[in-house]
């Protein structure tokens, strides 16, 4: 009965709370885990219309004039506080204590050559995607899997396309865009090459993914290797 | 010369009676005086001088931009030298169809607390008759306005914005009659349809969509869930001059994904209802989705034409609905005549003589989440599909794109989201869009137009022979209405909401159709 009665003095986890009225309020737009329906995705580090807990609490209450998102006055200002709480939860990636060693990581990921697809803080090569705040976006869970095995879950900005023209030349690399009519392809060497769509000879949409599957690395390896990853919440 | 000069400007504010939009006669063949371009719901133009051989050489002719850059879904009107058009959140413009100089602009002022709950700020267009616009607002009013000026001559509240209720879809003006549908079906509002007295503004009749107790359907919500039962109508209509029928599709009950306290089919919601125009009674309804729970609203434009459907002659109103089947039905008696799937679904085995779905066991939302096509955005959705009686096809914009269904807690209050739950939507590159033609009588797949992502935007065929239509990702294409091929696109920078129209300037056709925040005109010269 006391343990009962503590339990009720006791704050309610903010998260699950507002998780509930986040399904309840906000689904419909945003989609029930936040990715995006007629509304915009808010599984990113930084919501670009509130930058910070005061601004996203700003937003939630009063909406943002002139768009499609309402503000609500019909939940309580602890109940926008949980809201905010729960969305800013699925946004970025809490800070993990991982078994990896930061430092070493660095050095396996120059040895490794990653730098040469990847950009860090502005050093490296753009093929693929830039991964200074990769650890505010991705789990170290999904930066194993994407170093040991980068076909299991390829993002659509990332898909590899070959494209083969009417003159059998063969383009391969990242679709940077597509429309219905046309695509646009960047291969290795930064080129962006477009092509109308119904002129090609083929179009193919690969399920793989063009980086190489780091699996030789040891695992004391891999682990500082997601470490210095995880590391990695620079501005986004 | 100034007798010329005398008579264009005559012309320009000329009067628009019903007769003239009824008759849609050769006269008006370079105006579009309705929504759907006439009242049967075709959203065709007779107008042929871009047609199959020369579409390849179309190019914009004009860009309107208005000063709110947001999304704006219009249908304009034209009338005799002038397009009206609406924006966001509650604006219209009298535009020059030849140039798209403005000529006058009215705006409404909101209310600081208007909230749209589930849709956008938007406005799909006005109504004209006689000598005045009619627009519906944000904030649930019907304004008529002066179609020379701009000026209010009358306006008339509809319904409370502040417990969710809203106007975005175009009024559908009739004999004297403006008739406007609601919006507010995700806030668990009650719906209903509403004529005003063109000239005066004065409510003549409503029709509620949910019944109240003691009137017929009501055996058919458990409990006092009638109450908050939705079933909104917030897409333009249809009408048979010869019936005095209008014909109205109404959305999704209250709370759109747990049905868990509104046991029963939940008529009349995501229904078609038959409603005598003069009176409002309903003649027949006709439910699709009985007891709803993926939000497959009803509520699109309904085609009216003539068929033989299975050997007899039948007056019919054909709709391409969001739980993804084609159905014909006897516009004069409501009877089912036949129904077959046109894009993707995982819900029913079929449907029964009745046109009833034989239900698959297992797909309403849960929890868990319930993979089920098509997504609640469904099949189609609002944006118009087109019928031509040349080529008797009926060409729908098709959305192929499953979600998973979560069902969730449903707490009613007044001017908030009553949904009950939400989506997952599958990764981009699972989904797709199509135009599909379809064979009007049978529902056959004639042809099918693939487009990267599915799509946002109506189609209007021609007699030129082609498919306007939009896509997501901005291109504006023109298609063979006889084998779906491309014959024509410019990609226009913006996602396209919208229903193209055709019209004429100094007897030139030109095409228009919106691209997100701006207008654009196409022509051959």
């Amino acid at each position: 009965m006391i343990l009962a009665f503590l339990f009720l003095l006791q704050d309610p986890d903010p998260i699950q709370q507002g998780k509930r009225l986040f399904q309840s309020q906000c689904a419909v737009c945003h989609g029930i885990d936040g990715h995006g329906s007629t509304g915009p995705s808010l599984i990113r580090p930084k919501l670009p219309r509130a930058q910070d807990e005061a601004a996203l609490i700003r937003v939630i209450a009063e909406g943002i004039p002139n768009t499609n998102m309402p503000g609500s006055w019909q939940m309580t200002e602890r109940e926008v506080k949980w809201t905010a709480t729960y969305v800013l939860s699925i946004g970025r990636v809490a800070e993990q204590k991982l078994p990896g060693n930061v430092e070493a990581g660095a050095e396996v990921y120059r040895k490794s050559g990653c730098a040469s697809c990847h950009i860090v803080n502005g050093k490296g090569n753009g093929y693929g995607p830039e991964l200074t705040g990769i650890g505010l976006r991705r789990s170290a869970i999904h930066l194993k899997q994407s170093i040991v095995e980068p076909a299991a879950d390829v993002p659509g900005e990332s898909m590899t396309v070959v494209a083969v023209t009417s003159q059998g030349q063969s383009v391969v690399g990242i679709r940077a865009n597509e429309d219905s009519f046309s695509i646009q392809i960047r291969d290795m060497s930064g080129r962006v090459h477009s092509f109308q769509k119904a002129a090609l000879k083929s179009l193919d949409k690969q399920q793989g993914s063009v980086m190489p599957a780091f699996n030789k690395l040891t695992p004391t390896e891999l682990d500082d290797l997601v470490a210095y990853l995880a590391s990695l919440r620079g501005d986004q | 010369m100034k007798a010329v000069f005398l008579a264009t400007a005559l012309t320009l504010v000329a009067q628009v009676p019903y007769e003239r939009i009824r008759t849609n006669s050769e006269l008006d063949k370079g105006n579009w005086l309705t929504y759907s371009g006439n009242y049967q719901g075709h959203r065709f133009s007779p107008l042929d001088q871009i047609n199959k051989t020369n579409v390849a050489n179309l190019k914009p002719m004009w860009i309107y931009q208005p000063a709110n850059p947001q999304r704006f879904e219009t249908s304009p009107i034209i009338a005799d030298g002038l397009m009206y058009i609406t924006e966001s959140p509650t604006v219209v413009t009298a535009l020059d169809a030849r140039t798209g100089r403005s000529v006058w602009r009215w705006e409404r002022t909101l209310p600081a607390d208007l909230q749209t709950i589930g849709f956008g700020r938007v406005n799909r267009g006005v109504a004209i008759l006689d000598d005045m616009l009619f627009v519906g607002t944000l904030d649930a009013y019907v304004v008529a306005l002066d179609r020379r000026t701009g000026a209010v001559r009358w306006q008339t509240k509809v319904a409370d914005y502040k417990v969710g209720h809203c106007i975005t879809s175009a009024p559908l003006a009739v004999k004297g009659l403006v008739i406007t549908g609601v919006s507010g079906g995700e806030a668990g509002v009650r719906g209903f349809l509403a004529a005003y007295d063109a000239k005066t503004g004065i409510e003549v009749w409503r029709h509620w969509t949910v019944p109240e107790k003691g009137e017929p359907g009501i055996e058919s919500w458990s409990g006092d869930s009638y109450k908050t039962g939705s079933g909104t109508t917030w897409v333009t209509g249809s009408y048979d001059p010869d019936t005095n029928l209008l014909y109205w599709g109404t959305g999704n009950p209250g709370p759109d994904w747990n049905g868990d306290s509104r046991i029963g089919d939940n008529l009349y919601t995501c229904s078609l209802l038959a409603l005598d125009a003069t009176t409002g009674k309903r003649k027949w309804h006709f439910q699709f989705t009985p007891h709803d729970t993926h939000d497959w609203d009803s509520t699109h434009v309904p085609m009216l034409f003539d068929a033989v459907v299975k050997g007899k002659p039948h007056k019919v109103v054909a709709v391409a609905n969001r739980n993804a089947f084609y159905y014909l039905l006897d516009r004069v008696t409501g009877e089912f005549l036949l129904g077959v799937p046109y894009a993707k679904q995982t819900w029913a085995k079929g449907l029964d003589d009745k046109g009833r779905p034989e239900l698959i066991a297992g797909k309403d939302p849960t929890e868990a989440g319930n993979l089920v096509w098509p997504s609640l955005q469904g099949a189609t959705n609002w944006f118009s599909p087109s019928y031509s009686p040349l080529t008797r096809n009926v060409y729908v914009p098709v959305r192929e794109m499953g979600a998973h269904y979560f069902k969730g807690e449903a707490i009613f209050k007044p001017g908030t989201f009553f949904a009950g739950g939400g989506e997952r939507t599958l990764k981009a590159d699972d989904n797709y869009g199509a135009v599909r033609a379809l064979d009007a009588v049978t529902g056959a797949l004639k042809w099918e137009f693939r487009l990267h992502q599915p799509i946002w935007a109506g189609v209007m065929a021609t007699a030129g022979g082609l498919v306007f239509g939009g896509s997501e990702e901005g291109n504006f294409y023109a298609l063979d209405a006889s084998d779906g091929k491309p014959l024509w696109q410019f990609q226009t920078g913006g996602s396209m909401a919208a229903n193209p129209v055709s019209f004429l300037v100094d007897g030139k056709q030109r095409v228009a159709m919106s691209a997100k925040g701006v207008l654009l005109v196409f022509g051959l010269n």
